[in-house]
């Protein structure tokens, strides 16, 4: 025993309360994951994060995941947050470490997703000198994410730590990301758990509105006779109880349910009350109910571009009761007549113990109403006996995987659309998609950060041949830790949504939007270790969907469909809600759009 | 449909003043952590959605528990200035954001340090009107002076036009800072 460590001893036994235990900065942060109840990471070594690799290395209780991509990292962590409810970890080193995980921690903080990414930085003597690998990782992501530090003393690493993960999951989630140098990793300091931390920031978001804002909302959505709730991914975010809080109080109400992409499953698909997704690729009767209702209660979603269409045309007739989290959001699009701050689960219990006993207004007529929306059929589409329409393979997919243990992530783009379309979700944390960034290439990862968290469950990426690319060697990772993801992709050899715009607003010139050398996707497959199908006619498709969700392996399904297939209905660019394009009127579509509507995205 | 909404019914998304009412200038105080990188977050949101910063001023001014106060001078309509507003109330490093100034109720003001070059009569009315601004010469050559002056920024605009055709070489000026009167601490 050295002196050293007769000292250490002495000085335990004589104050084992008082005790701080003394770590090295990697080992810091390894025990404060541990202590936040981490038990998967997502990363990619590198000189920078190197001590923290070797901490890492005596860790049991950490299961790292490595991958192909930094890029691919923050999405897995992203899949496996959105699947979970926790927050998703990434590990990756400096430089180009840093950088190539910008786009995951981007589309994090525009979906809202509870990250905390640790970067390893060049050491502190060195920054500023433009040393191997060094980038300034907290400007470049300063705007990427919802708060970053560069942690420059090893004194100030646990609170760090502990305080990004608060930031990370509270209020509006979003990504936090912490640089630490690499001498800050090699340095000993006191360790503080999670319990004894004092925080930096006076950061203390609001949860409840106890204002008289909620008994005014409760009060104008009784006097409604065309209600409608308007749902989004706050929902999602605010956890399973919000879900079943939505559900309670749109059956009081009575009043019809639609969704953005980010909210679908906090309502069941499979209810009467449920209208379908809303917005420029949604339903039908759902854009038409948000047109022409009285009354809006908006429950965690932010009035996109995508959901609103024309926005002087936006609703023009209905008051708007705006629920939200983040006091940003409430009046940055669109006037609430009732802005209400707080958590949707938590706002949406007060509004119910306002409700208390009432019965719900007659709202016959508005059901009358929606119901001739709905049989006007809206996603409906020419079906083939030759081909597989991407809608059918998509119907197929989820007729063939109900009552299953089934989680869906997508690439982005007319595929996307269409799973949304006519996949369908009874439950929330079932569907992980990219939504405001809208970033090809989430899907594969996202899938694998899935699998990593539901072991058990069918976990499929609707994918499409073009976005799927973007991040293909993420296969290897699901190869390597046997996660027997399924890739689906939608084969249409065009970026789909690109070549639709192209043909509606500029002429059908197709400029760059065909891949003439798409890969031979089932050997694909078996080059990384996975399993390839391919499924070319409406005949085989089944035996083969069947055949893929057998397989106990990672899946490539290369499903060949229709090659011109345009995604509608559609609300055309600036126009709004009610002018929605269907499937049997589109043929000349490019005269529908205007100049003005022509110049947005 | 069922029923029609009179069409003053408040229905509309969009009120006047929220849409099309006047840009007006607003000065915001904002109390933030002192730490790296939080003026590149103020200045940043600023770029990044197309705000205008037509002043700023940035300093410590709670040693003890690290705060300092930046105040912005801003011009936009409502919904903007509402939106500036919340956006800056998200930064994690933000404890506070006021609006101050733009009534009685505040006292604005800025410092500008005015190089002016020239001699015979142009010397001796640049000190006259220097005079009558209460603007103090900080330095003195034998065809220059500097002068030192503090005041609300249209008063320093108006001495820059005065001093224009006297020989005006420079200007330095802090931008603006603001206190509410009275002896309340806001």
């Amino acid at each position: 025993m050295t002196a050293h460590q007769i000292i250490a001893e002495a000085t335990a036994q004589t104050a084992p309360d008082t005790a701080v235990e003394t770590l090295t900065g990697a080992e810091i942060v390894v025990r404060a994951l541990v202590d936040q109840g981490v038990d998967t990471l997502f990363g990619y070594p590198g000189g920078a994060v190197l001590p923290i690799y070797d901490a890492l290395f005596h860790e049991p209780r950490l299961k790292h995941i490595l991958v192909r991509h930094e890029q691919g990292a923050t999405h897995a962590a992203e899949g496996y947050a959105r699947s979970t409810g926790k927050p998703g970890v990434v590990l990756v080193t400096s430089g180009p470490g840093a950088t190539n995980a910008v786009t995951g921690i981007v589309d994090a903080l525009m979906d809202s997703i509870p990250l905390v990414v640790i970067t390893g930085q060049v050491p502190t003597h060195l920054i500023g000198s433009d040393a191997f690998q060094e980038c300034d990782t907290v400007g470049i992501t300063r705007s990427a994410t919802k708060h970053n530090v560069l942690v420059r003393r090893v004194e100030d690493l646990p609170r760090a730590i502990h305080e990004a993960f608060h930031i990370a999951t509270t209020g509006r989630p979003g990504p936090v990301l912490i640089d630490i140098p690499k001498d800050v990793q090699f340095a000993s300091g006191p360790y503080t758990g999670p319990d004894a931390v004092r925080f930096r920031h006076a950061y203390a978001p609001r949860l409840r509105d106890d204002s008289s804002r909620v008994r005014e909302a409760v009060e104008l959505i009784a006097g409604a006779r065309r209600p409608i709730f308007y749902t989004g991914g706050g929902v999602i975010n605010a956890g399973p109880q919000a879900s079943r809080s939505l559900r309670a109080f749109a059956r009081a109400v009575d009043a019809p349910v639609t969704s953005t992409l980010m909210g679908l499953g906090a309502f069941p698909s499979d209810d009467p009350q449920w209208l379908g997704m809303v917005g420029m690729h949604g339903a039908f009767e759902a854009n038409h109910a948000m047109h022409d209702c009285d009354v809006m209660v908006c429950v965690g979603a932010r009035f996109d571009d995508r959901v609103t269409g024309r926005l002087d045309a936006f609703s023009p007739g209905s008051k708007k009761i705006h629920i939200d989290i983040d006091p940003s959001s409430i009046g940055k699009i669109v006037r609430a007549d009732i802005g209400i701050i707080g958590d949707a689960g938590e706002v949406l219990d007060q509004m119910l113990e306002a409700w208390g006993g009432r019965r719900a207004a007659n709202l016959s007529p508005w059901w009358t109403q929606i119901d001739q929306w709905r049989a006007r059929k809206g996603f409906a589409y020419a079906p083939s006996s030759t081909v597989i329409k991407p809608q059918y393979a998509v119907e197929r997919l989820y007729a063939l995987t109900r009552g299953r243990d089934v989680y869906i992530s997508t690439e982005v783009g007319q595929h996307q659309m269409w799973a949304a379309q006519f996949f369908h979700f009874q439950e929330p944390n079932r569907w992980m998609t990219s939504g405001g960034l809208g970033t090809m290439g989430y899907g594969l990862p996202a899938a694998v950060g899935i699998q990593v968290a539901h072991p058990d469950a069918l976990v499929i990426d609707i994918a499409g041949e073009a976005s799927v690319q973007m991040t293909m060697q993420e296969i290897s990772t699901a190869v390597q830790y046997e996660l027997p993801i399924k890739v689906f992709i939608l084969n249409n050899e065009w970026m789909g949504m690109v070549r639709q715009w192209q043909q509606l607003l500029h002429g059908e010139r197709y400029s760059h939007s065909y891949s003439s050398s798409l890969p031979d996707f089932v050997k694909l497959a078996e080059a990384y270790g996975a399993v390839g199908l391919r499924a070319t006619t409406p005949d085989e498709l089944d035996a083969k969907i069947l055949q893929m969700i057998d397989t106990p392996r990672p899946v490539i399904f290369d499903c060949r469909v229709e090659k011109a297939e345009n995604c509608l209905p559609m609300i055309p660019s600036g126009k709004a809600h009610n002018d929605m394009i269907l499937a049997d009127m589109a043929r000349d579509m490019g005269s529908v759009i205007e100049d003005a509507g022509k110049g947005l995205v | 449909m069922t029923e029609t909404l009179p069409a003053d019914s408040a229905g509309s998304a969009y009120f006047l003043d929220f849409e099309t009412g006047d840009e007006r200038r607003a000065t915001f105080a904002v109390i933030v952590d002192n730490e790296p990188g939080v003026l590149h977050r103020v200045v940043g949101l600023f770029s990044a959605r197309g705000y205008n910063i037509e002043s700023l001023t940035v300093a410590e001014t709670d040693r003890a528990v690290h705060t300092s106060r930046i105040t912005i001078v801003t011009r936009g309509r409502e919904g903007v200035l509402a939106q500036i507003r919340a956006q800056l109330g998200k930064i994690v490093q933000v404890r506070a954001v006021m609006e101050v100034g733009g009534d009685a109720r505040w006292v604005e003001r800025e410092l500008a340090l005015v190089k002016v070059r020239g001699t015979g009569d142009a010397r001796v009315e640049t000190l006259r009107i220097a005079e009558i601004f209460r603007a103090r010469v900080i330095d003195t050559d034998v065809d220059s002076f500097v002068l030192e002056l503090t005041g609300a920024p249209d008063k320093i605009d108006k001495f820059e036009m005065l001093m224009r055709p006297l020989g005006l070489v420079e200007v330095s000026r802090t931008g603006v800072l603001s206190i509410a009167r009275g002896g309340e601490r806001v």
